[in-house]
């Protein structure tokens, strides 16, 4: 068990490594430095830069030097809490991100545990009532659903939610309540905007589950410890809750490390088709404006928060497999 | 299949000597007739063989299929309605669509064209329409359908599937569109599976520390949320190059994050063959390492990669749309589906045009028929098994 932990945590910490150098990576990618962009932009705006200003944030950025030391000043300011200023908003990126972050965390998670909510019983299901008339119905629902794209799901759930119900359904807050600090009434808001995004981003992912823990539990019923524990006279819902699908949930459990990437990626787009108050537009926003350091930050922390989310599926998935936990 | 056709070997059970002579076939048939066999019982996959072959029938002949230019616009004619084609007229087969009349609506001062009954614009077949280059090489100026006339008369509007906001016709569009997105995941899925096959060859056949650093490194890129990185990648793309560096870069990108998944693939196989007599003995013989890769191990499990790659197209289709929609992958004059769909992204403007919706049913049934087909090869891939 511990060596398995060790191993997660070692990868987890190369993983943040990688996506750190990606995101500088990104950071650097346009033409000229930062400073010429903020510059060029600073005078577009009407104000100015001196020289001896540009100097000073050249220096602090360390633009003048070789690539690597600039990665690990970068990481230097990074680990101490500053993310550098976003150009656009003249603001602190830390500050411009604020409450998006946690926000596209709550849209996510919703969408997982939509995902788990719907996926499981589904599966059961289908996997129980093998090729029923709902089973069918099931794997047709699911192969749409892996195969609309989500942004064009969100757009199909906007066009049909004005043409029919002539309401705008994006957003994840009232207008009273978007610039509003937090209160009951404010999260209450929150909750009942929250299905629409987490279904239109769970959709995919829970068609996969659901065929997933289908075949799973097909594999697992056919087998004779089954066989043995209804020729006991267990009742039916006892044979396979209790046993196969306890087997069958550890491959669906590991499965959350690929599908939170997924559906933190989707959210991304999502939330621009649907204006959710996340990070999804802002990220958007900066590219299209090459505001990079707001960018590469976001980037960065949607990639962490990723490798967290998969770290806590992985003791999940210790905690649900005891041959996980007792091995090694 | 010069072979007359033999029973398929799952419905044999009716007559005793049917069975042995069927039985018969089997054994001796090669393996690419048993993937037939069991490719062919996957009534969908056969559908879906049939829909991708469509598909890229359009890809080639997307300029034969398109009957105006797509990116000639005229703001006068923008956002009309798809017209309807009527294919008999007085109970004798001959196509055509009703004439269109603008006038101006006297509340808005927006023209408005109506379909007039009484004209009757013929469609005709292999007209002359506007030049292009059949393959990419014979010049010709005929198309599969279309309407005579010039300008911005009655008789020379034909449009299938409507205009968008600049008046341009969709449905020459959408045939354009079609070729973009599927080339581009042609070439973005060639690009992975080079990756692919050498980085996850190696792995499974070096084995050892090549093995662990490549796993990692898939587990890494697995790990990580890829859409933003694409939207960071693809919005460093800058603005001014045209459409043709586009497209390449677009294919890179794709293709650096989608070869993870046919490595592992592979992997799997390399790992299953590597102590295989044959295997051995071309050790044995002297052959390098890339030879033993391409020569001896690929073709043995082609099957399996050609699934694995079907496979991966859908994703690619996806993402595609997704950058193009958000307008970060093509880029207008470029034209893909995500590229025509960006033109609904505005829900009123979609409400009141429905038909700008309409590149979403070919996405999704592309996607459908290639994740079909490649589930249908999956299995017809091993025909051995049950």
């Amino acid at each position: 068990m511990v060596s398995f932990m060790v191993r997660r945590l070692v990868l987890a910490v190369f993983t943040v490594i990688a996506i750190s150098m990606l995101s500088f990576l990104i950071i650097h990618l346009p033409p000229g430095d930062f400073v010429t962009t903020y510059v060029a932009n600073q005078a577009a705006n009407g104000g100015s830069v001196s020289e001896q200003e540009a100097a000073n944030l050249r220096a602090q950025y360390g633009l003048d030097q070789p690539v690597y030391v600039q990665y690990l000043k970068w990481v230097g300011l990074i680990a101490r809490g500053n993310f550098g200023v976003a150009m656009e908003y003249q603001l602190p990126v830390a500050q411009v991100i604020g409450d998006r972050l946690w926000l596209t965390v709550a849209v996510s998670v919703a969408a997982l545990i939509f995902t788990w909510l719907v996926a499981l019983p589904i599966g059961i299901y289908s996997a129980v009532r093998q090729n029923s008339i709902l089973d069918y119905l099931f794997t047709f629902i699911g192969f749409i659903g892996l195969a609309i794209p989500n942004f064009l799901l969100a757009l199909l759930v906007l066009y049909f939610g004005f043409k029919y119900f002539n309401a705008n359904i994006g957003g994840l807050f009232k207008p009273e309540f978007a610039d509003a600090p937090w209160s009951l009434a404010k999260f209450q808001d929150l909750l009942g905007h929250m299905p629409i995004p987490a279904i239109v981003l769970g959709m995919a992912a829970t068609a996969a589950q659901i065929r997933i823990m289908r075949a799973n539990l097909l594999d697992e019923k056919a087998k004779p410890y089954v066989v043995s524990a209804r020729v006991r006279g267990l009742p039916e819902y006892r044979v396979i809750l209790k046993y196969p699908v306890r087997v069958a949930l550890n491959p669906f459990a590991s499965t959350i490390g690929y599908t939170l990437p997924y559906i933190v990626s989707g959210s991304v787009i999502v939330s621009i088709v649907l204006s959710l108050p996340t990070v999804g537009p802002l990220l958007f926003k900066a590219l299209i404006a090459l505001d990079m350091f707001l960018a590469g930050t976001i980037i960065l922390m949607l990639g962490v928060l990723t490798v967290i989310g998969t770290l806590i599926s992985d003791l999940l998935l210790m905690w649900i497999d005891p041959r996980i936990r007792l091995e090694g | 299949m010069r072979v007359e056709e033999p029973v398929a070997p799952g419905s044999l059970d009716t007559e005793a000597v049917g069975v042995t002579d069927a039985e018969e076939r089997v054994s001796v048939a090669p393996q690419w007739q048993l993937m037939w066999w069991r490719f062919r019982k996957h009534k969908l996959a056969l559908l879906s063989t049939a829909l991708v072959l469509l598909f890229y029938l359009v890809v080639v002949f997307a300029d034969f299929l398109a009957y105006s230019d797509p990116h000639a616009s005229e703001a006068q004619r923008s956002l009309i309605a798809p017209q309807t084609v009527h294919l008999f007229d007085d109970g004798r087969f001959s196509p055509y669509v009703e004439g269109l009349v603008g006038t101006r609506d006297p509340l808005t001062f927006k023209r408005v064209y109506v379909a007039d009954p009484t004209i009757k614009v013929p469609l005709t077949f292999l007209p002359q329409g506007f030049e292009y280059k059949l393959f990419g090489l014979i010049p010709t100026d005929r198309h599969l359908i279309g309407v005579g006339g010039e300008g911005n008369t009655p008789d020379n509007s034909l449009f299938v599937l409507g205009t968008d906001d600049q008046g341009r016709d969709q449905w020459s569009r959408l045939m354009y569109a079609t070729q973009v997105s599927l080339l581009i995941g042609l070439v973005s899925v060639a690009i992975s599976l080079f990756l692919g096959v050498l980085l996850g060859g190696l792995s499974g056949y070096l084995g050892g520390l090549t093995d662990t650093v490549v796993q990692r490194v898939i587990e890494i890129l697995r790990s990580i949320p890829t859409i933003p990185l694409w939207m960071g990648l693809a919005a460093s793309v800058p603005k001014d190059w045209d459409i043709v560096r586009v497209f390449f870069v677009m294919t890179l990108i794709f293709s650096l994050f989608s070869w993870t998944e046919l490595a592992r693939v592979v992997r799997g196989r390399f790992l299953s063959l590597r102590h295989e007599d044959f295997v051995t003995a071309a050790e044995l013989v002297g052959c390098s390492r890339l030879r033993i890769i391409f020569r001896h191990l690929v073709p043995s499990f082609l099957s399996h990669i050609i699934a694995a790659t079907t496979l991966a197209l859908p994703a690619i289709i996806i993402f595609e749309t997704s950058l193009s929609f958000l307008g970060l992958g093509m880029r207008p004059p470029g034209l893909s589906w995500g590229v025509m769909l960006q033109s609904a992204s505005n829900v009123q403007t979609a409400a009141v045009s429905p038909w700008l919706l309409v590149p979403a049913i070919p996405v999704t049934v592309a996607i459908l028929a290639f994740n079909f087909l490649g589930d249908g090869l999956r299995d017809a891939a091993d025909p051995y098994g049950v």
